[in-house]
């Protein structure tokens, strides 16, 4: 079985114009999401504190609601989590009670006006934990993309660094604009699948950038465009089934895995359709813009040798 | 061509066989267990062990098991319910020498656990428990210290007669002295030098004084916030032992903090109170000139202070206190036997005993009081800025007669309830803290979101896995089974080594090894496509082969190594469940390059490996 038939042959990068007016859309529509109603931050950011708790039967928002009327802690925000039986309460961090003691006030309260009430998750957020976990997730970020930079600079070429970069950071602004748009929180597990989404994008760009050097060295005709042209439909395959066993096993996390994991899935969901998107479209359209060209990769010795052990291996794309 | 040699066939069983032994104890589940320790974490006598079996027989609770595994007593049972049941009986049946804790203990059978294969060890997420980040308040000590050697210096002044304008601590922890000359000013400074150890001093003059700045010593402030935490954690794990739980771990992070986490505990709010609270006593006479007190609190009377009582009202102490709460070694819960109210025993150490002998001998028939202190921290708008502030709770929890000379035993009564005493004794056994403590972060996962979380994190794993397992084989065909197979060996793989690390799975962890599942075919699509693209270049099948497989091998080990970065630095910045993630990511990673390029190869090998092969099913 095989996606394509005949060796696909698609003009991505004559067409990268297209690309880049639909990346420009998406990014203009995601920055100007975070700049006017910025990221829903999970108490892992912002601090305060998160009690779920789960019910015998059914339970209406309005009900619990009711029983935190005329505390401290009117205000809560309360919602159903998962389930009609399940009731999240978020209260943000505030100043003048015992912080640590909040969770048990809440569930004494709920408890006082319902029976049957079951403790299923607490979380307390200090607000000093808090920003030191923001500025911790923002160096990690920095740090991942800084040494992918001096990696692929350095087994690449910078322009390819670059261009690598270009597609991580289009991809991160573009999550980052989904989960401002959806409204979807966003707490540490969506960034620990930031981060991951960062590691498998690159690996999608790698592949290509990798088919590309490889095609300078043996194609000694053509164009600079046509010989990625060339690596990008040569990788194609791949890069389709790839994305499509992952987009499996991260749609059964969606779909199964419960509420705890479905922003981490959600986060993975978009970030391998973008990932993938991009190492065709940003990636290898950003390193040609910034005229990277066959003189750039000239052949390390290595690879020379490599490919007189395998001569008798013709790739189809030197074949007339 | 295309043949391995025999040790790579043989490498390829070895680690799958090792794989297996490793990964095979998580088959086997594990059973609530009651698991018992004397004091001195020490298995109970056989004679106690027998006295337990046969009154559990009696009470119908018999266990199905009780065996010693590393130094413990473990009684095997088949459900939380009884285990829970069973735990409380023999609680109360054992006095409280022995340690009785509820725990999940592996079914791992003998053979395997005589290899050292245990299963991996369930992160909070996925069993239940409070996870807990405590901050040691260095400051707040700090200040006390500058207090204590504050008095010291008025007192040294005093003796050498060295005259001083002020003499104050103050917000930065310093110590200020100002003096009208420098003459006076060196005098003081070779005084404190000679004197007082553990401060460092600046000097600064302006028009009405010379100022002499102490402040601690930078390696004194080091070392006392090491000894801080450091005690802090020892009385922590005291008081986590008293709350009956297995396998806790109390643990320093950082400079100044220290990380508790407690496995299947049912009731967080108890270890809250428990672990957060810093509680001090003293015992002091009742000032017997103004008893009971009723003049103004704010206003004590000569050589008395005043404090609020626990029931209202105030009443004046001696200024002097008899005894502190750090002479205490044990105390426990009871009931007066003639009244039945709540009562706690106090017994105190062989200093304690002769102090309070020597101090109550000739004042029986006075009052004693028992003046409870406690720390609360809280957040309060200090101008417009929300601020911690330590406030001190300070009130008279008894006041009674003393009957007759006391000695090292003697009760504490008037308390409000059980639960109260039985806190209270909680508390004075434990000890008090050296440096108050204040709770950053609460984890609190439910026993049933816990054991849902694994059930479907498992789900998710499995469906996910068949879901690719039957794409490869219908997309790749033979190879595609091969990459099936590989891919199985490598879910074991991963498995054996996070259980040999006895690294901790948590739900984040799940996650990371289904996206490994997910990515770890990428290295098999990569050399399949490529020996599909030699194929149709009409390369012969056996060149194809080797060549797909050479070709692949650089980029993969590009696309791995890149991925790599990424989870060493989330395992580096990242906290709890980030790390988690990183771990299972990068085992995946690296277990799926082995068997993603050497497994599915010596399998192919072995199918197609040196002879003629007319057709691939690729």
């Amino acid at each position: 079985m095989e996606i394509f038939k005949n060796d696909p042959n698609f003009d991505f990068l004559g067409r990268r114009r297209i690309g880049f007016g639909l990346s420009a859309v998406l990014l203009v529509l995601s920055i100007g999401s975070l700049l006017w109603q910025g990221l829903n931050l999970g108490i892992d950011f912002t601090g305060g504190t998160l009690v779920e708790v789960g019910y015998e039967e059914s339970v209406e928002v309005a009900e619990v609601e009711a029983a935190l009327q005329g505390t401290d802690y009117a205000d809560a925000q309360v919602l159903h989590f998962g389930s009609p039986r399940e009731i999240m309460v978020r209260i943000p961090p505030m100043e003048d009670l015992e912080q640590a003691a909040i969770s048990q006030e809440i569930l004494a309260k709920l408890r006082e006006a319902h029976d049957g009430v079951e403790l299923r998750r607490v979380e307390f957020v200090g607000p000093q934990i808090g920003r030191e976990l923001t500025e911790q997730g923002l160096l990690a970020l920095l740090y991942a993309l800084g040494g992918v930079l001096v990696y692929v600079a350095f087994r690449f070429e910078y322009r390819f660094a670059l261009g690598a970069v270009a597609a991580l950071v289009h991809d991160i602004v573009l999550i980052l604009g989904f989960f401002s748009l959806t409204r979807l929180t966003f707490d540490l597990t969506v960034l620990a699948a930031l981060l991951a989404t960062v590691g498998y994008s690159l690996n999608d760009t790698i592949v290509v950038s990798d088919r590309i050097r490889e095609n300078f060295l043996k194609v000694r005709k053509g164009t600079t465009e046509y010989v990625m042209n060339l690596a990008i439909n040569q990788t194609l395959s791949r890069t389709l089934v790839t994305s499509f066993t992952t987009l499996l096993v991260v749609g059964a996390l969606l779909f199964l895995g419960g509420e705890t994991i479905h922003g981490f899935a959600m986060a993975l969901l978009v970030g391998v359709l973008v990932g993938t998107y991009s190492s065709v479209f940003v990636a290898s359209a950003s390193s040609l813009a910034m005229g990277v060209s066959k003189q750039d990769l000239l052949p390390p010795e290595k690879e020379g040798q490599d490919q007189e052990d395998h001569e008798s291996a013709i790739p189809p794309a030197e074949r007339p | 061509m295309n043949r391995y040699p025999l040790w790579k066939y043989l490498l390829v069983v070895a680690v799958l066989v090792v794989g297996g032994l490793f990964a095979l104890p998580n088959l086997f589940g594990e059973d609530p267990s009651v698991v018992i320790t004397t004091g001195d974490d020490e298995v109970p006598s056989e004679e106690v062990q027998s006295d337990v079996l046969s009154f559990l027989e009696e009470e119908g609770y018999k266990p199905l098991s009780a065996e010693v595994l590393e130094g413990q007593w473990v009684l095997r049972y088949g459900s939380t319910d009884e285990q829970m049941r069973a735990s409380d009986l023999i609680s109360a049946k054992l006095d409280r020498d022995y340690s009785v804790a509820m725990t999940l203990v592996p079914s791992t059978p003998q053979w395997l656990r005589a290899l050292g294969a245990e299963p991996m060890f369930l992160g909070l997420d996925l069993r239940g428990g409070v996870h807990f980040l405590l901050q040691v308040d260095i400051d707040a000590m700090v200040g006390e210290t500058m207090e204590g050697h504050q008095q010291d210096i008025r007192t040294l002044f005093r003796e050498e007669r060295i005259r001083f304008s002020a003499l104050e601590v103050t917000d930065e922890q310093q110590i200020r002295m100002a003096f009208v000359d420098s003459e006076l000013r060196e005098r003081a400074r070779s005084a404190l030098e000679e004197h007082i150890d553990g401060l460092a001093y600046s000097e600064e003059t302006n028009e009405d004084a010379y100022l002499l700045i102490a402040s601690m010593d930078e390696e004194e402030l080091q070392e006392m916030k090491d000894l801080a935490v450091q005690q802090n954690i020892t009385t922590l794990r005291n008081r986590v032992d008293e709350l009956g739980v297995a396998e806790p771990v109390v643990q320093r992070q950082g400079a100044d903090r220290i990380v508790v986490q407690l496995p299947g505990i049912q009731d967080p709010g108890q270890a809250k109170e428990i672990l957060g609270a810093t509680a001090t006593l003293e015992f002091r006479f009742v000032d017997h000139a103004n008893f009971p007190f009723t003049g103004d609190p704010d206003d004590p009377p000569e050589g008395a202070e005043v404090f609020p009582q626990r029931d209202g009202g105030y009443v004046a102490l001696e200024r002097q206190r008899i005894l502190s709460g750090d002479r205490i070694i044990d105390a426990s819960s009871g009931f007066d036997q003639e009244s039945g109210s709540p009562e706690v025993n106090i017994r105190l150490s062989g200093t304690g005993g002769r102090i309070m002998s020597r101090a109550t001998r000739d004042r029986v028939g006075d009052h004693m009081a028992v003046l409870f202190q406690e720390r609360i921290s809280e957040i309060e708008m200090v101008d417009g800025e929300p601020e911690r502030v330590i406030r001190e709770i300070e009130e008279v929890i008894s006041v009674a007669r003393i009957r007759e000379g006391l000695g090292s035993r003697f009760r504490i009564t008037g308390l409000d309830s059980s639960q109260e005493a039985s806190n209270l004794a909680l508390l004075l056994r434990a000890g008090a803290l050296a440096a108050p403590i204040d709770i950053v972060e609460e984890r609190t996962i439910g026993p049933s979101l816990g054991a849902e979380n694994v059930e479907r994190g498992f789900m998710a794993v499995v469906i996910g896995f068949l879901l690719v397992i039957a794409f490869m084989a219908l997309y790749y065909r033979t190879f595609g089974l091969v990459a099936n197979l590989a891919l199985l060996g490598n879910l074991v793989i991963i498995v054996a080594v996070l259980s040999m690390l006895q690294a901790t799975l948590t739900l984040p962890g799940i996650a990371g090894i289904v996206l490994t599942v997910g990515m770890a075919v990428d290295a098999n699509v990569l050399i399949f496509q490529r020996i599909r693209e030699e194929l149709k270049a009409g390369a012969p099948i056996q060149t194809a082969i080797d060549a797909g497989y050479g070709k692949a091998l650089s980029t993969i080990a590009d696309a791995n190594v890149t991925t790599l970065i990424a989870a060493l630095v989330l395992f580096l910045f990242g906290t709890g469940p980030v790390q988690g993630f990183a771990v299972t990511l990068a085992i995946g990673l690296a277990t799926s390059m082995f068997t993603a390029i050497v497994g599915t190869r010596a399998v192919i090998n072995l199918i197609y490996g040196g002879r003629k092969v007319s057709e691939l099913k690729i």
